[in-house]
């Protein structure tokens, strides 16, 4: 319950953040991938404001032995970097050249009601769900 | 606004929400991740479906409220537009991250992983824009 209000009013503030700062317009983030033609840098300034505010208010919460209202903290534990990390990192950014999209903005477009986000996010979870079913049909999730 | 400032602004705001998430629920901002386990982990399907859900509303209160047009869509053909999605599906789950999770929340972590993935997807998206701006284009 208290994990659900946390949710939806941080997932509220991500998607206002998504939008004022143009991430859920694809020509923006063509404009922005751009780096050899008119590039439009703005969108850097988005990931940099992003990564410098986690980067100092991740410090200073992991001081704490747990979380405010959890019981513990759920980080990621694998260091591999390895060729699963690098190909899907890969895969990724093409497709996200080809259209503009990644996984949140496709997301938050979809309050627009374009029949194009719905596509496009209906293509995202079934290349997801090939991904397990075709190279890890035995996991686990 | 300006829209270096509206992107600071709003690059601001996502640092914000991850802050949020890890610092009162122990939980990465991580989309894919979220979009994952809403599909295949019912236990903890909740959380990630209201993130999902707020990430909705936070997009149409910015334009309710402040009066900005909606974007408009992508006129990329369909084909593009399916093997865009595929891809970007894909490719998340392969390498356990996008944008949020690896970008803005590893980053903030200074992982080696994140950092490393966050450069290849930049690195092979602008690589794609390129090509398919400056060579077929």
């Amino acid at each position: 319950m208290k994990n659900g209000i946390v949710s939806i009013f941080a997932g509220a503030l991500f998607g206002i953040g998504l939008a004022l700062s143009g991430m859920t317009d694809t020509s923006k983030v063509i404009g922005f991938l751009d780096l050899f033609g008119a590039w439009d840098p703005t969108l850097i300034f988005v990931m940099g404001f992003g990564v410098a505010t986690t980067f100092l208010s991740f410090k200073f919460i992991l001081r704490s032995p747990h979380p405010l209202i959890s019981d513990r903290f759920y980080l990621p534990t694998t260091t591999d970097i390895d060729y699963r990390l690098i190909t899907g990192s890969a895969l990724f950014g093409i497709g996200w050249g080809l259209y503009g999209y990644c996984p949140g903005p496709a997301i938050a477009s979809l309050t627009y009601g374009q029949s194009s986000s719905f596509i496009f996010v209906t293509a995202l979870v079934v290349g997801s769900i090939s991904q397990r079913v075709l190279m890890d049909p035995k996991a686990s999730s | 606004m300006n829209t270096y400032l509206a992107a600071s602004i709003g690059g601001i705001f996502i640092g914000l929400s991850a802050t949020i998430m890890l610092g009162l629920i122990g939980r990465i901002a991580g989309i894919c991740g979220m979009i994952n386990g809403v599909l295949e982990q019912p236990s903890e399907r909740n959380w990630r479906l209201l993130f999902l859900l707020g990430l909705l509303g936070g997009a149409y209160i910015f334009h309710s409220f402040t009066s900005t047009p909606i974007p408009l869509p992508n006129d990329a053909p369909l084909l593009q537009m399916i093997l865009a999605g595929l891809l970007v599906g894909f490719g998340t789950r392969l390498g356990n991250g996008c944008t949020s999770g690896h970008g803005i929340c590893g980053m903030g972590l200074s992982s080696m992983r994140s950092i490393t993935a966050t450069l290849t997807f930049m690195a092979t998206g602008f690589a794609t824009v390129f090509f398919m701006r400056h060579i077929l284009g």
